[in-house]
């Protein structure tokens, strides 16, 4: 499959190699799911009777929320660094910074499984109200997707990076930043859920 | 670029089976999706037996009602509903038109030896696959397969049976339709042959961009309704259920405060641009079909891509047409009125072009060229059926009427469907190296013409005279239907009688398969780039000499050239 052209470099009348579009494209899609959810979010906060959507939430944990969205966004900081150092040849690094992605995404998961189980240990489940049901399935869905990219990190910090770094370093510093492009995104969705879920 | 084929030897399974050639992909699609089709066609024949003749015994497939010794009950007939629309939409016609023909030809007429991401493509078409099992295996679960109609509303579609597999099988379709339309787009972007520039394009292509876009965008959020419907009826939240309800004269045990017009508006935003999604593809074989054989360029070639371009975009903001009877409000229905009368220009734009594109050619009438030219006065009508259906004045009396099932089927069944057989008889050559009968192709589609109108026609009369479309006994029990039901019979054997016209077209294929190859590499003397890659294509390149484009994609009777059709790869 040798032949198929622009996997790495850059077609010159549109400016972008194959994976880029695709993940550029990929997003947009995500976009449109989240928007969905987001918009049913806004829907379902104007039908619910005066004050519903701030009682419940006010169950929720602020600092706990804070802490996750600090991981992320390091772990953001962290996945253009390693990207960086691919580029710059310096694959120890790389492994250092994305092994610090993994980390801060474990980190994340780890704080939302504890969330989860207190809530559920307070009797609070997606069934208590229409807020927490969308709570549920926005948060639930987006840790989802931290699972999906901690897969593809794990992959490439793992003996299959190493491979790659010695055989085609350009494909995997490619992959890297296309994994990076939805890795962002998925912080970005964090971005929003924050605020409209916990503060709001 | 080499043409050498540098692979391992590949055995049985990974030629056939795991391919990721996009040309095995597009037959694997092909395939599934036209069984997918005849069997949503079989449900269909049992809908109509019952319509017919209700409360009789069904023969043949009467045994799947053994409870009832044989009799259809209701619940049988809103299942056998839900999943005909089901079928033949998800299953059936989008993977046909943009798995199949898609995948086959994009990187054929654009001169790429394969999609861009072919472990995707195989992906995407495997993904289709298991949502196809999941939709099949949910007829034999004890629960039985889903009934709450294609369009899945609640509050019903939270308590009855079968729903929770029908949500599994679409969030798998969904993905599975994600993937191949993302790979068309980047595809079409990034591995146009050199010289292929946007305006060299064949129609086709620029049809399958739009659609994938339409796609790409439109699906995600049906995938987000149906996760919040699972939710609904796996969590047990209520998202789509009101405080207050009574079902089945029990007060529900739910929280409440949701709210059913979410999911209708979820749906909807979805479900619009799908019905241009299976109409665009249909109109880019089409366009290649009539250049080909009236031997003329395209009429309005450029005016036709913006008007594509145009609907495309358009296609978002009409959804609530469909909701006119929600009590939405009114400005609600004036916006989404305006824009349903807006897009139905650029439709329009595309059906005068072909018309036009008619005017003086020497046409050949070979079967394809006879499902196209059907093709038009059909989506026609169908197009023009549906204007008295975005207004809402008129469309409050046609809501959920025969008229508007006699509508959309005339868009999708003689016209989409018509196009679609049509591509196959145009292709088949490509894809088999073999040219399919001409005359078992008129046996075919003469038939086909006229039963086709025999099933849909009378839907308008039946409609008109406000026959409910949700009738599970044709309407027997509605007092001011009776001057009209005597069309269910002839309907039916109308139906029954389309059954036996694809005969010819199924034994067509399997005769012409037998025959001997001659791997013709243009018998159409057509222009584009893909008839001039070996019949078939070789596996993984594609083509046996490097690409490179120098011409339009409709150079037909050029002055003062020799031959009638100067192809894109010559000079």
């Amino acid at each position: 499959m040798s032949s198929i052209p622009y996997i790495l470099e850059e077609r010159p009348d549109t400016g972008l190699n194959n994976s880029r579009l695709g993940i550029w494209i990929f997003i947009a899609s995500e976009v449109m799911l989240f928007g969905g959810l987001f918009s049913a979010y806004v829907f379902l906060r104007f039908a619910a009777p005066e004050g519903e959507f701030d009682y419940w939430g006010s169950k929720l944990s602020v600092p706990m929320a804070t802490f996750n969205t600090l991981m992320l966004i390091t772990s953001s900081v962290t996945m253009i660094m390693s990207w960086a150092s691919l580029k710059m040849k310096q694959f120890d690094k790389y492994k250092l910074y994305l092994g610090l992605t993994i980390l801060c995404g474990t980190a994340f998961l780890a704080v939302k499984y504890f969330e989860y189980t207190g809530k559920f240990s307070h009797g609070i489940y997606p069934a208590s109200s229409t807020f927490m049901g969308i709570y549920f399935t926005l948060t639930g869905l987006h840790v989802l997707h931290i699972i999906g990219g901690l897969f593809v990190l794990i992959y490439f910090w793992g003996p299959a990076g190493s491979r790659m770094w010695k055989e085609n370093p350009d494909l995997l510093a490619n992959r890297i930043e296309v994994t990076g492009l939805y890795w962002h995104f998925v912080d970005l969705v964090w971005i929003f859920l924050f605020p409209i879920l916990y503060l709001l | 670029m080499s043409y050498k084929n540098e692979h391992h030897e590949e055995n049985f399974f990974q030629k056939y089976v795991w391919s990721v050639d996009h040309k095995v992909i597009g037959i694997q699609y092909g395939v599934t999706s036209l069984l997918f089709l005849l069997f949503g066609f079989f449900l269909m024949m049992v809908m109509r037996y019952q319509l017919a003749y209700p409360e009789t015994p069904i023969p043949i497939v009467g045994w799947f009602f053994s409870e009832s010794n044989g009799i259809m009950l209701p619940e049988n007939y809103n299942t056998l509903g839900a999943m005909h629309g089901t079928i033949m939409i998800f299953l059936g016609v989008v993977p046909l038109a943009v798995g199949a023909f898609g995948n086959y030809l994009v990187p054929l007429q654009i001169g790429a030896p394969d999609m861009a991401f072919p472990k995707l493509n195989a992906a995407s078409y495997w993904s289709y696959f298991v949502g196809g099992v999941i939709m099949l295996a949910s007829f034999f679960t004890p629960e039985g397969a889903a009934r709450s109609g294609w369009t899945s509303y609640p509050p019903l579609s939270i308590f009855e049976s079968g729903q929770t597999m029908w949500l599994c099988g679409m969030i798998f379709l969904i993905t599975s339709s994600l993937l191949g339309s993302m790979n068309i787009i980047v595809t079409i972007v990034q591995l146009r042959a050199p010289g292929l520039t946007w305006f060299k394009l064949p129609f086709f292509i620029w049809a399958q961009l739009v659609t994938s876009f339409l796609l790409v965008l439109a699906f995600p959020p049906l995938e987000a309704a149906s996760v919040l419907q699972l939710m609904d009826r796996v969590a047990g939240t209520s998202f789509f259920l009101p405080s207050g309800l009574v079902y089945a004269g029990n007060a529900v045990e739910a929280y409440g405060s949701g709210s059913p017009l979410l999911w209708q508006h979820l749906f909807w935003f979805l479900a619009h641009p799908e019905v241009y999604v299976l109409i665009l593809p249909a109109i880019g074989i089409v366009g290649e079909i009539i250049a080909n054989n009236t031997r003329k360029p395209l009429w309005g070639y450029k005016s036709m891509i913006y008007a594509i371009s145009f609907l495309g975009f358009m296609s978002f903001i009409v959804w609530a047409h469909h909701m006119f009877l929600t009590g939405m409000g009114q400005t609600m229905s004036a916006f989404f009125q305006l824009t349903t009368m807006i897009i139905s220009i650029p439709s329009v734009v595309v059906l005068t072009a072909f018309f036009l594109s008619l005017w003086g050619g020497s046409i050949r009438f070979n079967t394809p060229m006879l499902f196209a030219l059907a093709f038009l006065p059909m989506f026609g009508i169908g197009g023009l059926t549906g204007l008295p259906l975005g207004v809402a004045a008129s469309d409050i009396f046609l809501h959920d009427t025969y008229y508007v099932i006699g509508h959309f089927h005339y868009v999708v069944a003689p016209g989409t469907l018509f196009a679609l057989f049509a591509g196959i008889y145009y292709w088949f050559p490509k894809v088999t190296g073999r040219k399919l009968s001409e005359s078992l192709g008129k046996l075919h589609f003469y038939p086909s013409l006229l039963f086709m109108n025999g099933v849909f026609m009378p839907m308008f009369i039946q409609g008109l005279s406000g026959l409910s479309r949700r009738m599970y006994d044709g309407g027997t029990q509605y007092a001011h239907a009776s001057d009209i039901l005597h069309w269910n019979e002839f309907m039916t054997i109308s139906a029954f009688c389309l059954g036996a016209a694809q005969i010819p077209f199924i034994l067509n294929i399997f005769i012409t398969l037998a025959s001997k190859k001659t791997g013709e590499r243009n018998p159409w003397n057509s222009t584009t780039i893909e008839w001039s890659a070996p019949s078939p294509p070789l596996p993984h390149v594609n083509f046996d000499k490097d690409v490179e484009v120098f011409r339009g994609p409709y150079e037909y009777s050029v002055p003062g050239e020799e031959k009638d059709f100067c192809p894109q790869t010559e000079k």
